[in-house]
Parts: structure tokens; sequence; C-alpha cells
């Protein structure tokens, strides 16, 4: 399995000029989430972040909750996810996105590895922050996983420094107070988050967490470098299935190159 | 064994009862940063103060989300700042004292004593106002919050009574509550539902996952992620993220100092055993405070049966902190099943997790016809109604053979007028 550098993809695409869209899949949501994940692909992804469904998402609101029970349901496991994401080469990197205690239970060391043997180089875990990330980052590095970490609204200035410093891959700025879903319009707090860590950091930033629509990802863009889209694509595949969301990734492509 | 799971320091200061050994005596160091290996794990003693990065042994910790940091940070240093204000202090000493009635007493149980050849000693937090230990940490955490700034309250809660106290101190300090509760425990504690909403609180019954205690948890969290700015969560057990589990245990130390006196001068010494039922371990954590600088002293925590995270659980990461963890293979968090919703919970507070590895406490779990049956012993023998989760403690010192001739300090952590329609049910 070829794993491709979240980072220096990033950074290449965002350097060319690009608006970086980066959607985010719940592996095991239904029989042909893998080809969720391909039509995504084609929609012009510039990289996917993959759910590793949890008992307990903390950080997730109402449908990605749903379709982590409904993929949990199904029998999805670590396991079977990252040997599902190993049959697809896509050219793009891959990150997972799951909670620490999937990472811990398995072992630091182990996790990693197991990332790397099915092509993926990137992992985020929202549960995780700097203050206790010391030690997963460590493993990660030696067996080549970047870690991205996330930037909160609240984070003080005084470590969101060390905070983009630390992380790798991308800075994920966290949009707004609140857990995941989609929202009305755009909070102010994305761009505001999104400034500030490009005020601190040269690695790409990418604002996840109630960017809701093509138009909202746009609004996002004039200030950061791309976005994540989870609930809104989840959405889409709980609704009308693989198409579906290569229909939703095209429309904020459209937005973002528009 | 798991690379990433916590080894016990090897260090000790001789605090462990004669003849126990640490359960996990593997000397590799923490793959954590900060652990101190001061006495007994801890830099301020046993239960004293955990190290900076809120850890108890390799237990503890701050796994929360990075929006969640910062008012971790402000909850740990306004908490540190009024606990050494003797102004905060006189307050909640004079709310404790004036409002939720305190001194509890302690009561000798003589019938139920003679009946088991064990000297049982009860103290008395069922009679504070509310019905149970949990005003002492709630009283604490409404006064700390409006000493933040803070307006609102939320809350999770199992059986109840957190709940019930939370909403009773928001009403007495004019703050807006809102309390989470599984749509299980609606169901089966629907008095104190109605309770709360008498007291002017909003419930939400939470429809997720196993829809009980662990949850309610989770949605008070995602609450707290939206309204950080403005709300207090006042969590309702010695769990979660740095400095809830010390935090909390502080303001449940007064059920232990006050016990050690009550006890010194009803039998003019200390009791042999001290024992607590544990969910998720703040009326235990309260008892044992008092008493765990006394090396003779036994500690024993009581889980149920269903939901024995140190029993059952192995280290894990859930709702900020790390400690047991009752999970699958895979690291997700299983459903606790057990009779009492108060000690529904699949997790343990850090410290115990601690004090199980050191050997400085240890957890025994008993089944819920043990319970029901301790339920109706304590009833007829004493004229006392204990709470479900209180019964545990009872039904192990029943069970527990080796007791007898000993004197035992039970915390009676609450009392079971909201479990009387549960057990009209299971005893029809």
């Amino acid at each position: 399995m070829t794993v491709v550098a979240l980072e220096a993809t990033l950074r290449e695409r965002r350097d060319r000029g690009a608006k970086l869209l980066v959607p985010y899949i719940t592996g095991g949501l239904g029989t042909d989430w893998t080809d969720a994940v391909r039509a995504a692909t084609d929609a012009g992804a510039d990289a996917l972040e993959i759910g590793i469904p949890f008992s307990d998402p903390v950080m997730d609101g109402p449908v990605i909750q749903e379709a982590s029970d409904r993929a949990l349901k199904a029998g999805a496991t670590p396991h079977r996810i990252l040997a599902e994401l190993a049959e697809l080469d896509l050219g793009i990197p891959l990150a997972v996105m799951t909670y620490y205690n999937i990472a811990f239970r398995a072992g630091h060391e182990r996790f990693a590895a197991d990332l790397i043997r099915a092509g993926v180089g990137a992992a985020i875990l929202p549960d995780l922050p700097l203050c206790e990330s010391g030690p997963w980052r460590g493993a990660a590095s030696d067996a080549g996983v970047e870690s991205v970490l996330l930037a909160a609204p609240t984070t003080p200035d005084g470590r969101l420094g060390e905070l983009c410093e630390a992380s790798r891959g991308f800075v994920y700025a966290v949009g707004l107070l609140g857990v995941t879903g989609e929202r009305s319009s755009l909070a102010a707090s994305a761009t505001e988050i999104a400034a500030r860590c490009k005020a601190v950091t040269d690695r790409p930033v990418l604002v996840g967490v109630g960017v809701s629509s093509p138009g909202q990802a746009a609004e996002v863009v004039e200030v950061a470098d791309g976005v994540i889209v989870g609930t809104a694509v989840v959405r889409r595949l709980m609704e009308s299935g693989p198409r579906g969301v290569g229909e939703l990734v095209a429309e904020f492509r459209r937005a973002l190159d528009a | 064994m798991n690379e990433a799971e916590p080894h016990t320091t090897a260090e000790h200061d001789g605090a462990t009862p004669p003849g126990s050994k640490p359960s996990s005596p593997s000397p590799s160091p923490s793959p954590y940063p900060g652990t101190v290996a001061g006495e007994g794990g801890f830099p301020g003693g046993v239960m004293g103060t955990p190290t900076p990065e809120g850890r108890f042994g390799d237990f503890g910790g701050r796994f929360v989300p990075e929006s969640l940091v910062p008012a971790c940070e402000e909850i740990e240093e306004s908490f540190t700042e009024a606990w050494a204000d003797p102004d905060f202090r006189g307050e909640l000493h004079r709310l404790l004292t004036d409002y939720a009635g305190r001194p509890s007493p302690l009561t000798e149980c003589h019938r139920l004593s003679e009946q088991l050849g064990v000297r049982v000693l009860l103290k008395r937090e069922d009679l504070n106002h509310t019905g149970s230990h949990k005003i002492n940490n709630v009283l604490g955490q409404a006064l700390l919050a409006r000493r933040m700034g803070k307006t609102r309250l939320v809350a999770e809660t199992g059986a109840g009574q957190h709940g019930v106290a939370t909403a009773t101190a928001a009403a007495l300090l004019g703050m807006e509550c809102k309390v989470y509760m599984g749509a299980v425990d609606v169901e089966r504690q629907a008095l104190n539902v109605f309770r709360m909403q008498l007291l002017g609180a909003e419930v939400q019954s939470v429809e997720s996952g196993s829809r009980t205690l662990k949850d309610a948890v989770n949605e008070a969290m995602r609450d707290w992620v939206a309204t950080v700015d403005h709300t207090h969560y006042c969590l309702g057990s010695v769990m979660g993220p740095h400095p809830f589990p010390w935090m909390v245990r502080e303001f449940h130390r007064v059920i232990g100092d006050e016990a050690r006196e009550q006890c010194r001068v009803l039998t003019g010494g200390d009791p042999d055993v001290v024992v607590a039922c544990v969910g998720g371990g703040s009326n235990a954590a309260g008892i044992f405070s008092g008493f765990a600088d006394l090396t003779e002293v036994e500690l024993v925590g009581v889980e149920p049966a269903g939901g024995a995270a140190i029993g059952r659980g192995i280290p894990g990461v859930v709702h900020g902190m790390l400690s047991y963890l009752m999970q699958d293979e895979d690291g997700q968090v299983l459903e606790a099943e057990s009779i009492s919703a108060g000690l529904d919970y699949p997790g343990v507070g850090p410290e115990h997790a601690h004090l199980h590895a050191t050997g400085r406490a240890r957890y025994e779990a008993v089944s819920d016809p043990e319970v029901i049956e301790a339920f109706g012993l304590l009833s007829r023998t004493e004229g006392i109604i204990p709470a479900l989760e209180s019964a545990h403690a009872i039904a192990w010192v029943a069970r527990e053979k080796s007791l007898r001739g000993k004197t035992v300090l039970v915390n009676l952590s609450g009392r079971g007028d909201k479990d009387v329609d549960q057990m009209m049910e299971i005893l029809k």
C-alpha cells in the first residue's frame, strides 16, 4: 500500500494556488462506504478523512453519532476498516479520525504501524489535546504517521504557536465552539481562528466543524487554506449513497475553485 | 502487555496494608510525562494533590478536546485559589451547615451488628439535604462557578441524585440549570426527574448509546463544548479531566474528616475497615480521604458486578481521564449493567485506579440479587432504607465472613426513597 504524504501534498497544492478540500466519511457506514471514498476522490478531494467509529464520540453531533452507531452495529472495527482501506489505491493522502482510546487500546506503536500498513499516513484524535499528545506523537512520528492537532477558538495565543508547530499534516482549526454538525451560517469564529493560525504557522490551515455548504466553504477559504467537510458528506451518504457523496464533493470543489 | 498501558510506579511509602502487594508491580516508566513518584505516587501524600498534569500515579490527566482545555485550566486555577481562601471555605462551610445539615451523624447499627457479628457504623450521608452525599460537591462547584462568573450549570445524572443536588444548588444561587439523564434512567427514576423540574431545572433525556449515565456524560460534555464561555460543567463524581477528580474529592473530604472524629468519639479508636460503594467513586473518595493516612485502616470500594471497572476493566481513556474502563478488544466502551442507576457506569475515577494499583484500597464486586437482599436487610434491622447504590456497600459487609468481630464503617451515601418504586416492581 502506498502512503501518500499528507502535508507535502497539501503544501504543494496550496502553493500552486489551490484551495484544499478534505471530506470526511465514516468508515464502515453501509456496505458501500468505500465506493463513497472513491466517489469523493474522483470528485476532487485533496485528501480524505476516514472516521473509525468510537462508542462515545464526544466531539460529534447527532449526524456523525448516528453514522458511528450504524457502522458499529454493522460490525465495523478498526481492523476491518483499515483492511478495506488497504484495498483501495486512491493516490491521495488518507487520515483517520478517531478517538484516543482506539489508539491507546491498540498501543501507540501498533496503531501507527497498522495505519501505515493500510496506506494511511495521518491521524486526527480530537480528544487528545496538545498537553497529552506527546507520547502518541512520538510513536506516530517514529512510524511515519503525521499527527494532526486541533486548534480551538478558545486556544490562547500563548499555546497556539506551540500547537501549530507540533501539528503535522495540517492544522485543524475548529471553526466554532461546539460539536460537529451543520449550521445555517458560518460562525465568525471560523475565519478568526483560521487567521490566528495563519499568523503563526506556514503549515496548511484547514477549518472544520460547522462548514456546512459550498457557500460557507468559499467564505472560509478567503482566510484559510482549505476546509474539512464532515457532517454534510455523512448525511448525504446516509440519504443518497456514494453517488450523492460524489455530487456533493463536486459542488464543494467547484465552490473552492471558483 | 499493551505498550500504551500505564505501569505502576515501583516506589512505595509503606502506606499499603500489611501483606498487600501492588497488583501491577512493573517498574517500567510511565509513557506520560510528569508522573511524580512521590509518597504513594502523590506529591502531597496518599490522597493528596495530584501532579500538575493531574496524574494520580499513572492515571488521570486531561483527555478532552482542545476547546475545553482552557476551561479546565481556568477551573484548576480558580479552585486552587478558592480552596486556599478562608472566605470561600467559610461560605461553603456555612452552606454545608445551615443549608445541607452537616455534620451528618454517625449511627451504630446495633441489630445489624448482632446479626452479622460485625460492628457496623454508618456515616449518614443519606440525611443530608437532597438525600445523598452529592450536595457536598455541588455546593462547592456552584459557589466556584459563581466565583468564575458562570451563570449556567450543566450536569449529568444517573440515579438523579446528582441532578437533584445540582438543580438545588442552581435554585439556591439563582443559576440556570440543565441536567442530562439517560432515557433508561429517566424511566426508572421518574420521581427524581420531577424533583429536578420542580427545582426549576431542565431535564434532557438522552437517547444515544446505552441511554444511561455514560451517555449522559457524553451529552453534558457536548453541551459544555458549545457553551463553555458562560457555563460550568458541574461534574458529579471524582472523574473526568483534571482538576475534577481532585476537586470533587476535596469537596467530599468533609465526609471522611467528620467520620474519623466521630469514630474516635464513639469507639475510642479507628475502624478496622472503611467501606463505600463505587460507581465513579465520589462518596468512596470522600470517606477514604479521611483515613488514607491511617495505614492500619483497610479501605474497600464495592462495585456492582455489572459495572466493575476495576474488577473487569483495563486501563483506557474516556470522559477526559485515563483510568480502568470496561472495554472490548478494540477499545470500544462496554455498557455497564447494574440495578442501580447511580453505579451504572463502565469507568471509575482515576484516583481509585491508583489506590487499586498501589494496593492502598481494594475493590470488590457484588451482584444485583445481593444488593436487593441488603436493601431489605438494612431496612428491616435498622429502619433505614438505603439507596440502591449504598446497598452495595451493605451487601459486601453482609457477605464478607472475614469481617466478623471487626469494626466496619460504611458510608451510607444516600437514602432509598428514590428507589422504592423500582423495588416495588422487582419484589412484586
